[in-house]
């Protein structure tokens, strides 16, 4: 792999020559190949789609004969998911299409995303600093929790938020003090916590709501509308009237990023993940750096929570275990992301898109709907297995570090 | 038992960083006293919690007390056989959890001893249980012996199965064993909910909106041997569990295939030194752990369950558990036992076991047991601190003796 101070020194025909071009080209053609039967573009004929897609395996051949084989069959199985999607989606009838690829599905992806975004933001810092953190599903639990309480005995959505990321860093804390200072195995500690959040969010929504639900009339957390952008004709339905969150989800990819590969406390995060030792070495204090990341995981983390009891979908109510799983897509959103901010912000629209087409189809196909919900376990599967590119997560990641 | 080669100090094998090695050392640094220390002191805290929010640590005694009679346990002060007995259903009811919890917790427990955490027993006890149901609905008309063993050898096969996956992801790729467990865990949670759900192809066949399984044929259904049959009786799956037990603890200590295991488990590349195939036996351990947890899931569905809902999904979380059972009992075959009885008590004791004139209600007590559940994983896994203790007295007796005297004796140790 080629840094990106080499590749801005090739000439732009070298770089064009290089194998991976071609492999990604071929796989964002086929995403084309699909994208070209539904609306707005909405091509009746399966010919377009079949055209493109095979352009797009022809280009993952040619890869693989050049040498880049596992992009090169990703390109080629991405060409011929494109087509069928593609013909799937001009057999069925216009209106149904024109109803499920709605600007609103734009504006619900983007909000499914977001406490995918904040979690895997969450584990980037934690995991890039060193300490793999399982317990995000717990964390976020503890936010959707404690934050609708906060909103409700304080009266308005910011108190929500602020006691949302109090208990998130408590609970963050208390797992960093086992897996840093006691050395614990960090998966072990993981799933304790997620364990301690399930009993302690259900113990104590039972105890301080009598086993009622919620009253109504919480404080939610608010939408921003965007002056110039909410009525315009597509953009307004998609990105002119999103929760605060989401956008403070955009702008956390983009700190993070800045933060991470930017900035000389960046280099010391990922100094500690990758060689702790090396570190300490040169004066960085690994446990305080770990100590700081892990807790930071776990406000971000809360924050994702707190969306879904506070943010449009939630409604200012809380369910038991009402997290259910989203915690590990954030973690699995990270993985897929290669522990980039930006990676795992691809990977939350990708599942949080996955979950948006899952609730539009909940009105023609249940059951397809159903299993929809799989996908983003499916892809991180095969992230893991290398199957498309490889995965590589910090190389000490996971270790507990002993100062010498 | 043996260990595979000599043994590597405590700190050695605290830092080489395997699991498992880790866990040998837990293993001889306390014996039996940690794992009690552990569960006194998670119970300890779980009663400050309920002492906290109920104002009273009277009242905190009390609810223990109330969740001791809800698991059964006060019948072994006055044994009956008569179900009628409040206290010897209590205990059935108990068994049965235990049932499951032991067999779970075997599947994390041989995961462990090759240096794999299998964080996947939750999905593959699905696998097994939607297998079960399957084969006990459709191939009605069996005769009983031969419908209950088909239906189990497949369950417990798709649970090795499914489990298999994750070894195979280690083995050729290195892909870690939690990660893929846990999307495994996932995927068969939704493939249930698609299963059993509205039109699901395993959805009952009378009640076209009620997104539960059909109920397993009479032929399918194991003999109940204390209560009755169809109310939730105690079925001779626990004789399954205590024979898996042993099964258990003869394939780890007792065969050629337990010692590779271990070996691996111990050092993978001392083992491979040794003219052992690591990725065969990763593969192997990975699906003899999925097998155990498969099996628990046909237990229970052919056992007392009969039939598994939509909504029964997201409750389940007795594959959880069995990390903690595992992990309590050290893996091996009567730490086991002894944590899924704990748990299998403070599962049942905490919810149906309580009653309206309890101390503490059954929807606050339920989420007790997650706590303490919680607080023991966490205990457990802090194996620094039992080595601390451990080796302060070390130490301790290595200050008194003079410095040449120790040296040999630690390196020893």
């Amino acid at each position: 792999m080629n840094t990106w101070a080499a590749r801005l020194d090739n000439p732009l025909s070298a770089r064009l020559r290089d194998p991976a071009t071609s492999g990604y080209a071929g796989i964002l053609l086929a995403a084309f190949a699909a994208f070209l039967a539904i609306p707005p573009i909405e091509a009746r004929t399966v010919t377009w789609p079949i055209l493109v897609g095979v352009v797009a395996a022809v280009l993952g051949i040619w890869t693989v004969t050049r040498g880049r084989r596992r992009l090169g069959w990703g390109a080629v199985a991405a060409g011929v998911l494109g087509i069928a999607l593609g013909i799937l989606a001009t057999r069925s009838g216009t209106g149904n299409l024109q109803s499920v690829f709605d600007a609103t599905l734009v504006a619900q992806t983007l909000g499914l995303a977001t406490p995918l975004v904040f979690g895997s933001v969450a584990g980037i810092f934690s995991e890039r600093s060193g300490v793999v953190n399982i317990g995000l599903e717990g964390m976020m639990l503890m936010g959707a929790f404690w934050g609708v309480y906060g909103a409700d005995k304080g009266g308005t959505w910011a108190v929500g938020l602020l006691v949302a990321a109090a208990v998130g860093g408590l609970l963050a804390l208390v797992y960093a003090y086992f897996a840093i200072h006691l050395r614990s195995d960090q998966i072990v500690g993981g799933t304790a916590v997620n364990f301690l959040a399930l009993g302690i969010t259900g113990y104590f929504y039972v105890q301080l709501y009598n086993n009622n639900p919620i009253p109504n009339g919480v404080s939610l957390l608010p939408n921003v509308r965007i002056p110039g952008l909410a009525n315009a004709h597509f953009f307004g339905q998609a990105i002119g009237d999103l929760n605060i969150l989401t956008w403070a989800s955009f702008v956390l990819v983009i700190a993070a990023f800045v933060v991470l590969f930017k900035t000389p406390i960046g280099l010391r995060i990922r100094a500690c993940g990758e060689h702790p030792r090396a570190a300490d070495t040169v004066g960085i204090n690994v446990y305080v750096v770990r100590y700081g990341c892990v807790v930071l995981s776990g406000v971000l983390a809360a924050l994702g929570g707190i969306y879904l009891s506070e943010g449009p979908q939630g409604n200012g109510t809380f369910i038991f275990n009402m997290t259910n799983g989203r915690g590990f897509i954030a973690l699995a959103a990270m993985i897929f992301g290669n522990w980039r901010p930006a990676g795992a912000f691809g990977a939350a629209i990708l599942f949080g898109f996955s979950s948006a087409l899952a609730l539009k189809l909940q009105v023609y196909s249940p059951q397809a709907a159903t299993l929809f919900q799989i996908l983003p376990y499916v892809l991180t599967l095969i992230a893991v297995a290398g199957v498309i590119g490889r995965t590589v997560p910090p190389a000490a990641d996971g270790k507990p570090y002993k100062k010498q | 038992m043996t260990d595979p080669g000599p043994s590597p100090s405590p700190e050695q094998a605290a830092q080489t960083g395997t699991l498992a090695a880790a866990l040998a050392v837990k293993q001889r640094a306390g014996g039996f006293m940690v794992p009690l220390a552990t569960v006194v002191l998670a119970f300890l805290m779980g009663g400050v919690v309920v002492a906290a929010t109920q104002h009273s640590v009277h009242k905190a005694l009390l609810a223990y007390q109330d969740i001791f009679r809800g698991a059964g346990l006060n019948w072994i002060f006055h044994p009956t056989t008569n179900i009628l007995n409040i206290a010897s259903y209590n205990l059935s009811q108990t068994l049965l959890q235990t049932t499951t919890l032991i067999l779970t917790g075997l599947a994390v427990a041989f995961a462990f001893r090759c240096g794999m955490f299998n964080i996947g027993g939750q999905g593959q006890y699905f696998v097994g249980l939607i297998v079960a149901n399957w084969l006990g609905v459709d191939l009605a008309g069996l005769s009983p012996l031969p419908h209950i063993l088909l239906a189990i050898a497949a369950a417990t096969l798709a649970g090795a199965a499914w489990a298999g996956i994750a070894g195979v992801l280690k083995a050729t790729v290195g892909a870690h064993e939690v990660i893929t467990t846990i999307m495994l865990n996932w995927i068969a949670i939704w493939v249930g909910e698609w299963l059993f759900g509205d039109g699901g192809p395993l959805q009952n066949s009378t009640q076209q909106f009620v997104p539960v399984s059909n109920n397993v044929a009479k032929s399918a259904q194991l003999p109940v041997f204390w209560g009755t049959q169809g109310f939730q009786g105690l079925d001779i799956g626990l004789f399954i569990a205590l024979a898996a037990l042993v099964a258990f603890w003869a394939l780890i200590n007792r065969t050629t295939l337990g010692y590779e295991v271990r070996a691996v488990g111990f050092n993978p590349d001392a083992a491979a030194y040794g003219g052992i195939n690591v990725k065969k036996n990763l593969i192997r351990a990975m699906a003899i752990s999925g097998a155990f947890a498969g099996l628990a899931g046909a237990v229970d569905m052919l056992g007392y369950l009969y039939r598994f809902g939509q909504l029964d999904i997201p409750v389940s979380q007795v594959g959880f558990l069995g990390i903690a059972v595992a992990l309590l009992g050290r893996n091996t075959a009567i730490g086991t036992m002894l944590g899924a009885l704990l748990f299998g008590g403070l599962l049942y004791g905490t919810t149906h076991g309580l009653n309206a004139t309890s101390v503490i209600q059954p929807e606050l007590a339920g989420n007790l047991t997650y706590i303490i559940q919680g607080l023991v994983v966490l205990f457990v896994g802090a194996d620094v601190l039992i080595l601390y203790v451990w080796n302060s007295r070390k130490r301790l007796r290595a200050q008194r003796l003079p410095k040449t005297a120790a040296a040999p004796e630690e390196a020893a140790a």
